[in-house]
């Protein structure tokens, strides 16, 4: 079953048309993958799912995104979809407070205010992200504290403590260490089962070793999109053959 | 943009056709042995079944180099496992060919036995067939692996009729019935040399389609 459905999809930035006619099915309880090389739109229409781009002066989006059937554009509160769509970024970005509050942060501005309920959601969405076992003794200290695989992590914590859907992640693991990077695609796989997963990486091995479904980018077009194997065995594009295997421009 | 790997891959290609001819030429000098008794030959096939040991073991450190270095994906990953699954086969031919020269050694009555039958014809159609799926590989030409699939059916007909004709030996002279049954063993080596022909044409295939299907 689909999660989201693009059909039609046309972005701009004032005159510059960053996506071409998109159309994009991604199935719900998959990973999938937007590869392609900087400045090819995937990180934009990732945004786009959550409409990160409200705020970019002179965007407009013409066609379709549904969350669910439902156009994310027209016919649903923006509160209430980033709520069902969550977003971690390439940099982790914990607030300036406990690791508790980080976690209750989100809870709390759906109105949560119990402290037993949120207790439960901040063990739960840590246990959820693998690191509740790391930072179970340190909930009171500052996340600035933590290494950047353990914030990024509590990054995706953060993200899963308002129970999204859908989670988006821009690039989140390109700034850590092999063994951070590891946890968190093991934690991808893991996530799968209850939740729906988009990313964007530059890693091919990332996107071989987690994904699903596999979606090429190449100057604001979409080029190709199949089963992951099916990309990076036998792509049926040149121009992705050529940016896969290295020997692009 | 990957200089060094393309260089790599082409270092690849040209080891695979090395083994590929020295595998073409096991089995000619395996067919002229069959055929005249050359005993010169001889010492040279033992050599050669060495020559192609040993290439098939370079060109495995070299794919297994390459997979480990390069994470190779698409095209590149398809050419070097592809590459990896052919040289089992070209090995595999050359046993082949060295198990021929030894066992055409038992034949005595060379005359009243290899010339009355397809043996040699059917030696030739085997050569021919690894040189054209090497050919295959070199050229990435999909038609000409498919040639390879097809002209299998000639090779066992071939071998259909060697076995007739082993028969009709042995029943009318009884005393050449050990060389009779030398000589059907030759002929399954040869048939079983033309079925590594075609894996290695499927893997052709492979390379070029991703798929083993001719």
């Amino acid at each position: 079953m689909d999660k989201f459905t693009i059909d039609n999809m046309n972005l701009y930035y004032g005159k510059f048309h960053a996506l071409k006619n998109v159309n994009l099915h991604m199935p719900k309880n998959k990973i999938t993958a937007f590869i392609g090389p900087s400045g090819c739109g995937k990180s934009t229409l990732l945004k786009s799912l959550n409409r990160m781009n409200d705020l970019v002066e002179g965007c407009k989006i013409t066609g379709d995104i549904k969350l669910d059937g439902t156009d994310i554009y027209s016919d649903m509160d923006v509160n209430v979809l980033r709520k069902k769509v969550g977003m971690v970024f390439q940099k982790a970005n914990p607030f300036p407070m406990s690791v508790y509050d980080n976690i209750a942060f989100g809870p709390r501005t759906h109105g949560i205010k119990k402290k037993s309920e949120l207790d439960r959601i901040v063990e739960e969405s840590l246990r959820d992200a693998a690191i509740w076992d790391e930072l179970k003794d340190r909930l009171k200290k500052s996340a600035l504290g933590l290494s950047g695989g353990q914030q990024q992590r509590l990054c995706i914590a953060r993200a899963l403590a308002v129970k999204p859907e859908v989670l988006l992640m821009d690039e989140a693991t390109s700034a850590l260490d092999p063994i951070s990077t590891g946890k968190i695609e093991e934690l991808c796989l893991k996530l799968k089962d209850d939740y729906t997963i988009i990313m964007v990486t530059h890693n091919m091995q990332q996107a071989l070793r987690i994904s699903d479904n596999t979606a090429f980018f190449l100057l604001g077009e979409m080029v190709e999109y199949n089963s992951t194997d099916a990309v990076f065995s036998s792509p049926k594009d040149k121009r992705t053959e050529e940016y896969i295997t290295g020997r692009f421009g | 943009m990957r200089e060094y790997f393309d260089t790599e891959l082409l270092n690849l290609n040209n080891q695979l056709i090395g083994m590929g001819t020295l595998v073409e030429e096991a089995i000619k000098n395996a067919v002229k042995i069959i055929v005249s008794n050359d005993q010169e030959l001889l010492e040279k096939s033992r050599e050669q079944e060495e020559l192609i040991n040993s290439a098939e073991k370079k060109i495995q450190n070299h794919c297994l180099r390459l997979l480990l270095h390069q994470a190779p994906v698409a095209n590149d990953l398809r050419g070097i496992s592809a590459a990896l699954k052919m040289i089992t086969d070209l090995e595999r031919i050359g046993d082949q060919a060295i198990d021929i020269v030894e066992m055409s050694q038992y034949i005595k009555n060379r005359n009243n036995v290899i010339s009355v039958t397809h043996i040699d014809e059917m030696a030739k159609q085997a050569s021919k067939m690894v040189t054209l799926s090497i050919d295959a590989f070199v050229k990435k030409d999909f038609e000409l692996a498919k040639s390879v699939s097809e002209s299998d059916d000639i090779i066992d007909g071939l071998f259909d009729k060697v076995k007739v004709e082993t028969v009709e030996i042995i029943e009318r002279d009884k005393a050449l019935s050990e060389e009779a049954i030398d000589l059907m063993l030759i002929a399954k080596y040869l048939e079983r040399i033309g079925d590594h022909a075609v894996n290695i044409a499927e893997w052709v295939a492979f390379s070029i389609t991703g798929s083993r299907e001719l």
